[in-house]
Formats: C-alpha cells, structure tokens, sequence
C-alpha cells in the first residue's frame, strides 16, 4: 500500500513574473509504506521542491500529493495534521534550534501537537537515544555543542514527532566523514525500531547505496528514475552522465569492466566489492 | 510570501536609465521629491506623474513591477488617506453622521496625499530597480565625500549601507527558510489565534539573530583577511565617469522641476 503518492505533480515557481521556473515538472510517483528511500539529483533538480510537497508547506502549481490516498490539499485546515504525519528536516537543520534547553527544543514538535507532558517525556528519552544524545545533554543549552550534536539534536525535534514518514534533506552537508556515518547509523537503527517510511535526500550515491531500498533520482525537475538500489546502480553510467556522482567504488568497476575484467554484477557498497573481489581471487586460486 | 517584496531589489538591464551614472540618478531623485513636495496643486502631480512614466517608459521594466513595490505599503497608504479624509474639517460639508464630518477638502487632500505617496515610491523603485545596491552606495559616498571634512564618517557609512542592502536578500531567504522548518514541526505561523502565532515568532526571531550575528562575525573576519582598513587610500574598482547623457538628464529634470514651479 502506497503511503505517499504524487499525480502529475507541477509546480511553477514566480509564476508570470520574468523569473519563472518550472521545478517539479508533472512528476508521478508511488512511495510504499516503510520503505528507506534516497532521494538524489543534482542542485536545482528540484529535489528539494519535490519534498516540501510532501508536508504540504508548498501547495502544487497543478497536480495531487496524496497521503494513504487522500488529498492532502482536500482540506486547507489539516494541513497541520499533514505535517505531523510526514516530518520534514531541512538542510542545515542546526539553524532551526531557538530554545534555552535540548530538551525543550525538541519539545518543541511534539507540544505542537498537543501530546501531554508524560508522552513528550517518553518520545525525548526515545530519540535521543535513537540519536545517541546522552541523557545529561537534554538540560544543557543547544548553543554549546558542537555542530554534530546540534544537528542530532535538530533531527530529533522532528523525529520525537513520530512521524510516518521522515524526509532528511541532506543530513549529513558539511559533516565530517566520521560525523556522517554516525548520523547515518542512527537514522538506519530509527528506521529498524520504528518501520517508519524515510525519505534521505542526498547528491551522493556514496550516503544512500549502503541502505537504500529504493533511489528516486531527479533531472532538470523531471523524474529520472525510480527503482530498487540495484536496478538504478545498473544505469550507473546514465546517472553520471546527468552529473551525479556514483560511488568510487562502482566507478573502478566500471573501469574494470570497460578493461575486459567482467564481475557480471554492479558494485555499490565496500563490502560487496570485498567479497566479489576474494571470490574472483579464490576461483584463480590466488588465495 | 516573503519572495513578492521588491522594494530595494534591483532589476539588471541595459537602458538608457540603467547606464545613467549613479550620482546623477542620485540627484535627479532627489529633485524628483521636492517636485513633488513642493506644489500643492493637482496638476504639480501631474507633471511628476508625467516625469514618472516617462522614466519607467525607458528603463524598459515592466510597469507591473511597480504596481508590486507599491502593493506592500498600500495599507498605510490607505490609513494615512482615511485619517485625512476624517481629520480635515476645512471646506464644504459633503456628508455628515453623528460626530463624523466628511468635507470636499477632506477628500481632495486623502487623494493628493495617496497619489503623491505612491509617485514617491515608484519614482524611488525606479532608482533601486535601475541602480544596482553597490553603485548606489558608491554615489552616496562621493556625493556626501566633502562632508568628510566635517568628521563625518562618510565611507563607514557608506559601507554600513551596503552591507545591509547587501543582506536583504539573504535575511529573506533565511526567514523563509526557518518559517518553513519551524511550520514544518507544527508551528503555526500563518494560522491560527494571534497569541500563538506571536508566540511562534519567537522561534523564529532567535533562530534568525543568531545567524545575524554569526554572519556578521564572519564577514568581519573576511574583511580584516582581506585587509579592509576602512576608506583612508582605498582606491575602486569602478571609477563613476559621467556622459553627456548624464548633463542631459539632468537638464531635463530640472526642466520639469521650473515648470512645476511655474503652475504651481
């Protein structure tokens, strides 16, 4: 059952002045419930524009988003209840943090929505130790921690809103390689607990091989493609062609390949490299 | 919504009203204002009116685009016409209720007032949509330079200027960006009574002044890299020139100017 789906999905930015620009050109999608989704495209390929459709924070030029087949548009006055439905984090969400304390900004969500202060209680425990924020954080001010904590502690202000869906544009800009994966692995322990659907917005095929069920690549505000990891990693070579960066390791691959050294298979993840690689090795009996 | 405001937005282009040198334009609306807060006949606004389009009419922007900068003001356009309307008791009692008198003064004056305002800010749209912020600043500098002999900081606050005509833009789009990141954890900023939503424009404002002051604290940096000392013996990348068609300009609106202070 599709969670989220979009009809014919248009929108037009400044519309009749001289600046206008199509950004999600008549998009068709079906995004399944509980699914790990990367969302990938180059800047201005309407990635972005795409998603804030989702929360309904920008209303469609023309064409449908629908939530568990209802129009999310149908009633202007829910649109509140869409967006603690399908949780948003932007980019750079560490410049969204504005309380005196961790804990009350990511109060800050659920108060919205009206829960009481024992459930708020339970959902901060909860994410933050999704998020690996240790317990004597909550009470210290967002201000003075370092810039991977504020960000933990801004994805957590959405996360504690529990939402079906989760969409993260960009978790991990400007975030050290270390800082990523740490990142990563806690929206990827979410995911396990919660079954939550999740959208992870990304221009690198690097962040989102490793776990990704599926890869919805946007083009010059057009779908691209949207398949399985596998079946989008096959059309490597058309997607660094639209200027997105495949995996360094998919690209020796594809050298290997172009080489006469033929795997049969392609190559996304470290680990399945690894493995191919000794197999290769042991049939030569190198090993 | 934030996006529609276009006051101070410049619009590049390669017109005759473009290309006029900054100091020139600069005086020219200067004199522009006084023409239109110097006569008190209708006919004074008419012959500004008359300057106005002409000048639209060549900086080839579309006139739309100035229906737009006057939108954002018209309710206290529209405030400032009613309190005349009501407040001026001079004249022939055109219609009368309880306490409430409305004389034919009352509304020829609302109507001088509204139109005068709007002439004013169309004609000063014309010059930010024509000049871009850093050549205007420019101007303002050299034209104010012999003040500097009376200690007036002129360059710092030349510079202090268009730094902040500088971040106008950026500011909106940061405040778009945290409106639609606090909406999208359930804020209601556009909805709901007035006591939550000024409640709400706290977690926007906080978010908004930290990263004033850090932008701020960086470009500082910036600057001192790059050696800024403030203006003693900086010298410019563009030098202002002016052309004949600057004179000319000039002539012209000053040609407007004496006949406005003839029929008037």
């Amino acid at each position: 059952m599709a969670i989220l789906e979009t009809q014919e999905l248009t929108y037009v930015y400044s519309q009749g002045s001289p600046f206008q620009k199509t950004a999600v050109d008549h998009v068709n999608l079906k995004i399944d419930e509980g699914e790990m989704v990367g969302v990938m495209g180059h800047t201005g390929s309407g990635k972005s524009t795409l998603i804030q459709h989702f929360n309904g924070l920008l209303r469609p030029t023309s064409g449908k988003v629908l939530l568990d087949g209802e129009d999310i548009w149908a009633d202007k006055n829910k649109i509140r209840d869409v967006r603690f439905k399908v949780g948003l984090v932007f980019q750079y969400p560490e410049y969204q943090i504005f309380e005196e304390t961790v804990y009350k900004d990511i109060a800050f969500g659920p108060k919205n929505m009206g829960l009481d202060e024992a459930e708020i209680k339970r959902r901060i425990l909860e994410t933050a130790h999704d998020l690996g924020l240790k317990e004597e954080l909550l009470e210290r001010s967002p201000f003075e921690l370092s810039g991977g904590q504020k960000r933990r502690v801004a994805i957590a202000g959405v996360m504690a809103m529990n939402p079906r869906v989760l969409i993260l544009d960009e978790p991990t800009a400007g975030l050290d390689p270390a800082g990523r994966d740490k990142i990563l692995g806690h929206i990827k322990n979410y995911h396990e607990r919660t079954k939550n659907t999740i959208l992870i917005v990304s221009h690198s095929m690097e962040d989102i091989a490793g776990f990704a069920d599926k890869i919805l690549v946007m083009n010059k505000a057009k779908l691209f493609c949207y398949d399985e990891t596998e079946k989008v990693f096959a059309r490597a070579d058309e997607i660094s062609q639209i200027g997105l960066d495949v995996p360094q390791i998919t690209k020796v691959f594809m050298k290997l390949k172009e080489q006469g050294l033929d795997f049969g298979k392609d190559v996304y993840t470290m680990d399945y490299a690894k493995k191919l690689l000794l197999k290769k090795l042991a049939e030569r009996g190198g090993v | 919504m934030l996006r529609d405001i276009t006051i101070g937005q410049y619009f590049p282009g390669d017109s005759v009203i473009h290309r006029l040198d900054p100091r020139f334009k600069l005086i020219i609306t200067f004199i522009y204002i006084i023409m239109l807060f110097a006569g008190d006949r209708f006919i004074c606004l008419g012959v500004g009116a008359v300057f106005t389009l002409i000048a639209i009419f060549l900086s080839r922007i579309p006139l739309k685009m100035f229906v737009k900068s006057v939108k954002p003001l018209l309710p206290f356009l529209l405030i400032t016409a009613i309190l005349n309307l009501f407040f001026v008791t001079s004249g022939d009692i055109l219609f009368k209720w309880k306490f409430i008198k409305i004389t034919d003064e009352a509304v020829s004056i609302s109507i001088f007032m509204f139109v005068r305002i709007m002439l004013l800010i169309m004609g000063s749209s014309l010059l930010t949509y024509t000049t871009s912020p850093i050549t205007l600043t420019d101007a303002i500098e050299r034209l104010l330079s012999p003040l500097k002999k009376i200690k007036v900081p002129v360059h710092e606050l030349a510079m202090m200027m268009s730094i902040a005509l500088r971040f106008i833009p950026t500011l909106i789009e940061e405040t778009d960006k945290i409106m639609s990141a606090q909406k999208a954890r359930g804020a209601e900023i556009d909805s709901g009574s007035f006591m939550t939503r000024a409640k709400n424009m706290i977690s926007i404002l906080v978010p908004l002044f930290i990263s004033s002051f850090r932008r701020a604290d960086e470009l500082a940096t910036a600057m001192e890299c790059r050696c800024y000392r403030g203006g003693e013996g900086r010298t410019r990348l563009r030098q202002l020139k002016s052309a004949p068609r600057d004179y000319i300009a000039l002539a012209i609106a000053i040609v407007f100017w004496v006949i406005n202070i003839i029929i008037g």
